[in-house]
């Protein structure tokens, strides 16, 4: 490069020194927490940790990892994710592929499109939608977790927008081979929009995994509370009713705060595991946003 | 020929009606069942035999002391996060566009957003211990500097700011993505032939970088005001308790409290219509500005 001005040296170090500061900020708090978890109770109370384990011990994984409580709600969460992404990517391919159809094609389209797209603009809010799911039978199922948010909406417009990026001429061709509109589906929009699809599924994912609201009112006994929800009643309300006898005695040797922390990371686990995808299909995920015929 | 044509969309009806079903009895089915906004609820005796009140929880809802203040609540920390929300991402998208290393450009990128994919409960555990005023780390530093603990969580001075802050803090890697998306579609001849007339790199970022991104800009802030009475519950249900209240309760946890709490589900289902309602002229209004100022269409 050429020539530099003096202030333009001092604002490129005053710009890097402030990105990094920046990101140092939204990486910080986890290390933090990973640190306290893995410290002595003794120095995590005394507030010696910062951002490495204080003599450190494996203890407070132990101590959680031993709670049958929060085993049983990783256990309900697994099959949260794997339920719920499988019915709302079913429904979501299913649904967008007719309705990007041309109205010529398919003649009902466009009310079929303004019913999904009405839910975005208003809704019947808590109560109702409770005693709705109350009055179905899912209360205290896993189904009260997946049937409800089934459809996803915007991810169905998303993905319908894509399918109308796609070229015409592979569909006409399907046509007159012979093909219905089961096979085109499956055969030529499905394998031509993979990314696009694996985009939406990861974001499926995420969206079960760290649904945590639902869980803490639809589900009765806590028993069959997902892991966010537990973590939300453990770690936010502490509320200890649903520690049980034996995890209270271990209690005595790990701190609240060590195992709380480990909790808490072992809750960010699975998306810190997915982060490295997520991010390479997020940049798609915001190009896919903006395809239009 | 109108059998045939029927014969030929019979497959694609099929495909649709198992998610329309869906839709009908999850989000058409409570819609149905604001009707419960007019009665005195009883769940035993359901939607049909409930006495009618007429407007009655309307009234008692707006004679409740605390409603006003719930209201101002929303609106005042749902339009400075929106405000925040927006001016934020903008700077540091034009400040990392600043950044020659492609390195560091990407580190940067990939950490500011990590936090926007962890929910609120991972997130509010971290906040509460990182802001204790006895043993969190932020105010252990402030201590450092001399400053007395702030209990950030705990005080109506201190409680709406600090929502504000974590709620940037989460989401503002996010968008600042979405608009550095934006930048790279603008025509890289445009800064060749700035560089010839000799505009230094900051007239370069007034008069190419910003209004390049200004259909983003705009977009993204009629979009934002749909927003205007989500104050976020998701957040402030995992970081307020009682002592907060005056200055964090918002519409939705005041729904949630006095509806599944408390159970008064008319009054509940009252105030949760409000805000649909309220919602759905601003969305809809929202919608329609971004279609004619940024020519943006849904699908």
């Amino acid at each position: 490069m050429h020539y530099m001005t003096s202030s333009r040296r001092a604002f490129i170090i005053f710009n890097y020194a402030f990105l990094i500061g920046l990101s140092l900020l939204c990486l910080l708090p986890l290390i933090h927490v990973l640190a306290l978890s893995f410290s002595s109770s003794a120095a995590a109370t005394a507030g010696y940790v910062k951002f490495w384990p204080v003599q450190f011990t494996t203890n407070s994984y132990h101590f959680v990892l031993k709670k049958p409580e929060f085993l049983a709600s990783v256990w309900v969460s697994l099959q949260r994710v794997s339920l719920g992404t499988i019915v709302n990517m079913a429904l979501t391919v299913l649904l967008a592929y007719p309705l990007s159809k041309e109205v010529k094609a398919f003649r009902m389209r466009t009310y079929y499109v303004w019913a999904f797209f009405l839910t975005i603009l208003f809704g019947g809010g808590l109560i109702p939608w409770y005693m709705v799911i109350k009055e179905t039978g899912l209360l205290d199922s896993i189904w009260a977790l997946i049937i409800p948010g089934a459809v996803p909406v915007f991810n169905v417009i998303l993905l319908l927008n894509f399918f109308r990026g796609l070229p015409k001429e592979l569909e006409e061709a399907s046509f007159i081979d012979g093909a219905g509109h089961w096979t085109t589906m499956w055969r030529i929009y499905v394998p031509l929009s993979l990314p696009a699809l694996a985009t939406i599924t990861l974001f499926a994912m995420v969206g079960h995994w760290n649904s945590w609201f639902d869980g803490l009112i639809l589900m009765n006994s806590p028993d069959h509370y997902p892991l966010q929800s537990y973590l939300q009643t453990v770690v936010i309300r502490r509320d200890l009713s649903l520690v049980s006898q034996s995890s209270l005695a271990d209690l005595a040797n790990v701190s609240d705060r060590t195992s709380k922390a480990a909790q808490i990371f072992m809750g960010a686990l699975p998306i810190l595991l997915v982060y490295p995808f997520l991010q390479r299909f997020f940049m798609k995920g915001i190009v896919l946003g903006s395809v239009k015929e | 020929m109108a059998t045939k044509k029927w014969r030929r969309e019979l497959p694609l009806h099929l495909m649709v009606i198992p998610g329309l079903i869906l839709v009908l009895i999850y989000h058409y089915g409570p819609m149905a069942g604001i009707t419960i906004a007019f009665q005195k609820f009883i769940p035993a005796k359901g939607f049909f035999d409930s006495t009618w009140v007429g407007l009655e929880n309307f009234r008692y809802v707006m004679e409740l002391p605390d409603t006003w203040q719930i209201l101002w609540n929303t609106v005042y920390i749902a339009v400075m996060k929106i405000i925040a929300g927006l001016i934020i991402p903008i700077t540091i998208s034009l400040l990392i566009n600043e950044v020659g290393k492609e390195l560091i450009k990407r580190g940067v990128q990939t950490l500011i957003y990590l936090p926007h994919f962890l929910s609120w409960v991972i997130l509010g555990g971290i906040l509460i211990d990182l802001l204790s005023p006895s043993e969190g780390i932020v105010n252990q530093m402030l201590g450092y500097l001399g400053i007395e603990p702030i209990y950030f969580l705990g005080l109506d001075a201190w409680f709406p700011y600090t929502l504000v802050v974590s709620d940037v803090w989460k989401e503002f890697g996010f968008s600042t993505i979405v608009y550095l998306a934006a930048l790279t579609s603008i025509n890289p001849t445009f800064y060749e032939a700035a560089i010839v007339d000799g505009a230094s790199r900051w007239k370069q970022t007034i008069y190419i970088t910003l209004p390049g991104m200004m259909p983003i800009i705009i977009l993204l802030t009629t979009l934002s005001l749909g927003n205007v009475l989500n104050a976020g519950f998701d957040q402030v249900f995992n970081l307020y308790s009682p002592q907060v209240y005056e200055s964090g309760d918002i519409i939705d946890t005041f729904v949630y409290r006095i509806g599944l709490v408390d159970a008064q589900y008319g009054v509940a289902t009252a105030v949760g219509l409000f805000k649909s309602v309220v919602s759905f002229f601003l969305i809809t209004i929202s919608y329609y500005l971004a279609y004619r100022l940024a020519n943006y269409r849904i699908f």
